[in-house]
């Protein structure tokens, strides 16, 4: 099965383009496949799959410095080696602004009162859910944290391990915007990336971020314009670049205020009354399926 | 004042009201793109470039001939970016997140500086008088917080020079790079808009920047769309909505084109006038 599985990736570069309202109508009509919400930061897919939690886990990821005041001298060693700023001088000792904290045991290792703790960090909660669409793997980072890259990669290896449980044949992945860590971590090991864009000025500037990202690492790209109504000129302009640099244009989709009416009622827009607007989905979701066949 | 504009959700028009807000500030103004993977405010103020710097971080370069393999690199080193494997020692420059520690460590002093690049910052000039500063992470570099240090440090430079306002545009999410775009603010502005999802991120974000004890304030884009969970929110928790966008096809077809909202029309020029006036007063009526 391991041979046959194919991973998708849907991500965006700019954010709120409609990646999670699309990869909650694909999660309704693939067949046989793993949900996996890879936005850990800001995870909405929840909010239209209702995902009934079987497992809740913690995510400890790297580590927290902290200084025990009792023992501090204030001599400023941590202060002055500290490189992301997260020493707090208070004259008479230091503390540690856990914001800040890469966790680098720099200071830990060279605090000559040996003064400064090193526990582990808990970033947040993973879970194993069972939904409408089957089962989805997916997880809330605490606010402020860090280490989203890492949760990213263990998400995607709970999805695959249960993929190969269920006899699964695809992992489905919403993804996060921008081009960082954690949009990093949630290609690795994808066959497809699905871009989903806009005709603005950012749509066009952050898709060819992304996709040159996709390209970076080797990953087969398609692209739908969302909204391609907006703007007739940016919208051919993605076309065009979509020719140039190879990359499938898998559909178009019209500015449609169905897409918010199928999210407040919690539902995905392929479940809400047969819509133009779905029956094109639906065609899109096809053609995704064609390039993931191949 | 350090103004940073903030939201959970991307998409919610961070960079419309940042650029909005930009072209109506009548003090001397740095305008900060602190979303370094995607920065897309000089899609709209079209800052003509002065002067652009590379980033880089420092990472380890080891001269084999100094190392004794004594491994002590190796096991400080939190991100695995250098590793001793037998007799070999490697690094793994793509790892690294700069801390410094396997340079002070070593005993021989056989590790050197070397650079790895972490993006670009652009900085220019809008309208005359808009200082631009962006940061535009390389594609394939996973770290965004060095480089937005660096974009962090230039803005407290181009302060310092006529304590001119700053408005920074946040990237999206509540995680590290969020929470260091808005670290030097005075007022955090989230834009939301009124659908589950932009609620359901906003209150994250709420979540996320409140223990920073810095006054937030709310602006509601794409208003009549979606329901009212938002408002009863910012009411219950005290938030101030200082401006609200409708919900039009005509404003999502002007920003298609590239256009600035508060240059649409005369209201909504006027609501981002008031929205600098709003902002001005909660930071304590200083230039009010």
């Amino acid at each position: 099965m391991g041979e046959l599985m194919r991973e998708v990736v849907i991500i965006s570069g700019k954010g709120g383009t409609g990646k999670t309202s699309l990869t909650a109508a694909f999660a309704h009509l693939a067949q046989n496949k793993v949900i996996c919400d890879l936005d850990v930061d800001a995870p909405d897919l929840h909010l239209l799959l209702a995902p009934r939690v079987l497992e809740e886990h913690a995510f400890i990821s790297g580590h927290i410095a902290i200084i025990d005041q009792d023992r501090c001298t204030g001599c400023g060693t941590c202060l002055e080696m500290c490189r992301f700023g997260a020493v707090i001088d208070q004259q008479a000792t230091c503390s540690i602004n856990p914001l800040e904290c890469e966790g680098c045991k720099v200071c830990v290792t060279f605090c000559p009162e040996q003064a400064i703790a090193f526990p582990d960090r808990h970033c947040g909660t993973w879970y194993k859910s069972q939904t409408r669409f089957g089962p989805m793997v997916h997880a809330q980072l605490f606010p402020g944290q860090e280490n989203s890259g890492r949760l990213v990669s263990l998400l995607k290896k709970e999805a695959r391990l249960e993929a190969e449980k269920i006899g699964a044949d695809l992992v489905l992945c919403d993804g996060s915007p921008g081009i960082g860590c954690p949009v990093i971590s949630s290609l690795s090991q994808a066959h497809l990336a699905v871009i989903v864009t806009e005709p603005t000025p950012s749509g066009v500037h952050d898709l060819q971020r992304v996709a040159q990202l996709c390209e970076h690492f080797r990953i087969q790209v398609a692209v739908i314009i969302n909204k391609y109504d907006l703007n007739l000129g940016h919208s051919q302009k993605i076309t065009q670049l979509c020719q140039d640099r190879g990359y499938t244009l898998v559909g178009q989709l019209p500015h449609d205020p169905v897409v918010t009416e199928a999210m407040i009622q919690g539902k995905a827009v392929t479940e809400v009354e047969t819509t133009n607007f779905a029956d094109q989905v639906r065609t899109i979701w096809e053609a995704i399926t064609r390039l993931i066949e191949k | 004042m350090i103004v940073a504009v903030a939201s959970g959700k991307g998409g919610t028009g961070k960079t419309s009201v940042t650029t909005s807000l930009a072209v109506v500030w009548d003090r001397p103004l740095v305008v900060a793109d602190l979303d370094v993977d995607e920065p897309n405010v000089h899609l709209f103020l079209h800052p003509e470039m002065q002067k652009t710097r590379i980033a880089t971080l420092p990472i380890p370069i080891v001269d084999e001939s100094k190392c004794t393999r004594c491994g002590l690199c190796a096991e400080l080193c939190q991100f695995k970016a250098i590793t001793l494997m037998g007799k070999l020692i490697m690094t793994f420059p793509e790892m690294c997140h700069g801390c410094g520690g396997c340079m002070a460590i070593c005993p021989e002093q056989a590790i050197a500086t070397g650079q790895r690049e972490l993006g670009v910052m652009e900085q220019g000039v809008s309208r005359g008088h808009i200082v631009t500063l962006t940061g535009r992470l390389r594609i394939g570099e996973a770290m965004s917080p060095p480089l937005m240090n660096f974009v962090r440090l230039a803005m407290h430079q181009e302060v310092a020079k006529n304590g001119a306002d700053v408005l920074i545009d946040a990237p999206p999410g509540v995680s590290c790079p969020a929470m260091s775009a808005v670290a030097d603010s005075d007022i955090i502005v989230l834009v939301t808009e009124p659908t589950p999802f932009g609620f359901y991120d906003f209150t994250l974000a709420w979540e996320a920047f409140s223990p920073l004890g810095k006054p937030m304030a709310v602006v509601i884009n794409r208003a009549g769309l979606g329901d009212t969970r938002v408002y009863d929110f910012c009411k219950e928790k005290k938030l101030p909505v200082l401006a609200e966008i409708p919900f039009r096809r005509d404003i999502a077809e002007h920003y298609a084109q590239g256009l600035i909202l508060s240059e649409l029309d005369a209201a909504l020029g006027e609501s981002f006038v008031a929205l600098r006036d709003r902002l001005r007063a909660m930071n304590g009526g200083a230039y009010a």
